[in-house]
């Protein structure tokens, strides 16, 4: 008796648990009608490395725009962190077993989802790609920012603004992630290549942490006192280092620059605590690898690479009319 | 200021903690010894301040956790309340626009409320800590996300509430000393963390139901309440641990938590408070919290492997607990 009580209460909560969710949960996007209209219109899962920062944010913003351009019904979602390698891939799974039109995939380990694109491939499901590729000819598309080209730019800038020489330092969100190796790799090989006389002094990891990261930034600093530039490879990791910077009151002796945006980076932009920064275009990746995906389901041809470029932004720029819209707050 | 601290536990209730406490003492000033030998850029101020900063949080962590493992507990939810603590700080103070002393109050009671129901859960309930807390990591990190609209929550129109941590009230009586606030926060918390455990009630029963529940119980005491009161206390300090959290960083961040419970957990072990309860020091949690960031900030500042200062920590921590276990012995 006691046991069925029991029992009846944890049904009744996880009940109740779920009728809260689902009324909590939005609707998908792009979904006008109520519920006698039939789900006619064509549904793609946007599973993206993440829904916790702001950049995701932003990509799911544009997605949802473009969902709603050209009438398809989206749902979001991504891991909680950016490690979480086994959790996207369960998502990939569910979304593949829902029989989607096609599905946009923004992957953690380029190799890892290969088995899971080629049963996707085998039903017939189109896969775009979006924010970092995957190792394979699967996906019909990626739409992406270049983040070697984007990083070195970055590294060209480092080297105009301490005059070409000097100890450098630089803070990445994680060293697994292809973002993370590319913008690394792209920001470090430049130095080496162009600027024999740049010393790297230091690169280390926050995993994207705004407190790790500042007391990370903050030890580089100590240990080398003649640090003149400082890179930060996303948006925790540059205000981290902005953190650093600030509470170790070395304001214009560091050149620090950031990556992406975020209302910290551009406030830093903005009183020129921060040198500048590269922006990626969020709400255009998002948009872009829906659009892709609704023409690839027509069996429209699609451009294989999408680059949704980048830009440099800096005190002088950062209220210009091509920048405004891409920095996110 | 060592000093100051080291008063505040009292005399210790069992004398073996004064063994382990030195032991632990002796191992931070080995590892202050070692590096400052090894890198010139180690023994600065600015670079000590940044020790003693970076170890405000996980050190008011720390302190919470000490209560809940004196009495045979553990919260795995330190982190992520704190977290929620942060934007509930954010939510007051930001949102609706109430004073900031509200809005650190309400911090550190959200904190509170969270530890009272991880211990009405466990004592009420019967679920075991691990699960109970680990429920409610899962739900505070949701709720952070929740309530703040998966968006950071900015300060920018209080400057204010960045002096709370980041403001230097040292620095402003000696100019040059620039200790930051949270740092005097963190020992604040410290000797009020001492005094409750070695002169209220509170702290007797804590010491109690970790030695022997059921004996307590017998006794008469109503365990049931004063763990949900345990409970509660940590959950205040990670209140508190979000309100410095959310100040340095000027903002509340939503995401942040994950993990940091870990990093407590390792302070209050290495600082010689068992696991299996009935005993344990705040001083020793602080120095344990002290070890741990003198590692990172140490190994940092000669360039050692992130990766490497992770295994470093592990085995530190079980070399402490190992060291216990042989002093013991003999």
């Amino acid at each position: 008796m006691k046991r069925t009580r029991v029992l009846s209460i944890l049904a009744g909560a996880t009940a109740a648990a779920v009728l809260v969710a689902g009324c909590a949960a939005p609707r998908p996007a792009g979904t006008t009608g109520g519920a006698a209209q039939p789900a006619a219109k064509p549904y793609i899962p946007v599973i993206s490395k993440g829904f916790q920062h702001q950049f995701w944010q932003a990509v799911k913003l544009g997605s949802e725009r473009a969902a709603k351009d050209f009438n398809v019904d989206i749902t979001f979602e991504g891991p909680e962190s950016e490690a979480q390698v086994d959790k996207q891939i369960e998502m990939l799974q569910t979304a593949i077993d829902k029989k989607p039109a096609a599905i946009c995939l923004a992957a953690l380990d380029s190799k890892a989802v290969i088995p899971l694109l080629e049963k996707a491939k085998a039903a017939n499901i189109p896969v775009i790609g979006f924010d970092s590729g995957v190792d394979s000819d699967i996906p019909v598309a990626t739409a992406a920012t270049d983040n070697i080209a984007a990083a070195g730019y970055a590294a060209d800038k480092m080297a105009e603004l301490i005059g070409g020489e000097g100890e450098v330092a630089v803070i990445v969100h994680d060293q697994t992630s292809r973002t993370g190796i590319d913008r690394r790799d792209g920001f470090v090989n430049r130095i080496k290549e162009k600027y024999p006389k740049i010393t790297i002094v230091d690169v280390q990891y926050g995993g994207g942490d705004h407190l790790k990261s500042t007391d990370l930034a903050k030890a580089i600093i100590q240990a080398h006192p003649n640090l003149k530039g400082f890179f930060g490879a996303n948006e925790g990791s540059a205000i981290g280092v902005l953190n650093a910077v600030t509470e170790l009151k070395k304001e214009g002796q560091i050149v620090v620059i950031g990556y992406d945006a975020g209302k910290q980076q551009k406030d830093a932009v903005r009183s020129g605590v921060m040198a500048g920064a590269i922006t990626q275009d969020p709400i255009g990746i998002g948009y872009k690898c829906v659009e892709a995906a609704v023409k690839a389901i027509k069996g429209e041809s699609v451009e294989k690479n999408i680059d949704t470029g980048f830009k440099w932004y800096d005190k002088t720029n950062i209220d210009a009319e091509d920048i405004k819209p891409l920095l996110y707050d | 200021m060592e000093a100051k601290i080291a008063r505040a536990p009292g005399k210790s209730l069992f004398r073996s903690d004064a063994v382990q406490k030195l032991m632990a003492f002796a191992g931070l000033i080995a590892l202050f010894v070692v590096f400052s030998l090894a890198s010139p850029n180690f023994l600065t101020l600015d670079n000590v301040i940044g020790i003693l900063l970076a170890t405000a949080v996980n050190g008011v962590l720390a302190l919470g956790a000490t209560f809940v493992i004196i009495a045979a507990g553990i919260d795995l939810s330190v982190g992520t309340v704190m977290t929620f603590s942060a934007v509930m700080t954010g939510v007051l103070v930001v949102f609706w626009g109430l004073p900031i002393p509200l809005g650190i109050v309400g911090g550190i009671l959200a904190g509170g409320l969270c530890g009272l129901v991880n211990g009405l859960v466990i004592s009420k309930m019967k679920v075991p800590p691990f699960i109970a807390t680990l429920g409610m990591l899962y739900a505070t990190r949701g709720l952070s996300l929740v309530i703040s609209g998966v968006k950071p929550i900015y300060f920018n129109d209080t400057p204010e509430f960045r002096q709370i941590a980041m403001g230097s009230a040292l620095g402003a009586l000696i100019p040059g000393l620039d200790i930051p606030n949270a740092v005097f926060i963190m020992f604040g918390a410290a000797i009020v963390a001492g005094l409750i455990l070695s002169k209220t009630v509170l702290g007797r029963y804590c010491f109690a139901i970790g030695s022997n529940e059921e004996a307590t119980r017998l006794s008469g005491v109503n365990v049931d309440a004063w763990k949900a009161a345990v409970y509660m206390v940590c959950g205040m300090f990670a209140g508190l641990g979000g309100v410095i959290m959310a100040s340095r960083l000027n903002s509340a961040q939503p995401a942040l938590g994950a993990g940091y419970e870990l990093d407590a957990i390792a302070a209050v072990v290495i600082g010689g408070t068992s696991l299996r309860g009935g005993e344990g020091t705040v001083l020793g949690t602080i120095i344990g919290a002290f070890i741990i960031s003198v590692l990172a900030n140490g190994l940092r500042i000669l360039s050692v492997p992130q990766e490497w200062q992770m295994v470093v920590t592990g085995a530190i921590v079980v070399l402490a607990v190992y060291a216990d276990i042989i002093r013991r012995r003999q």
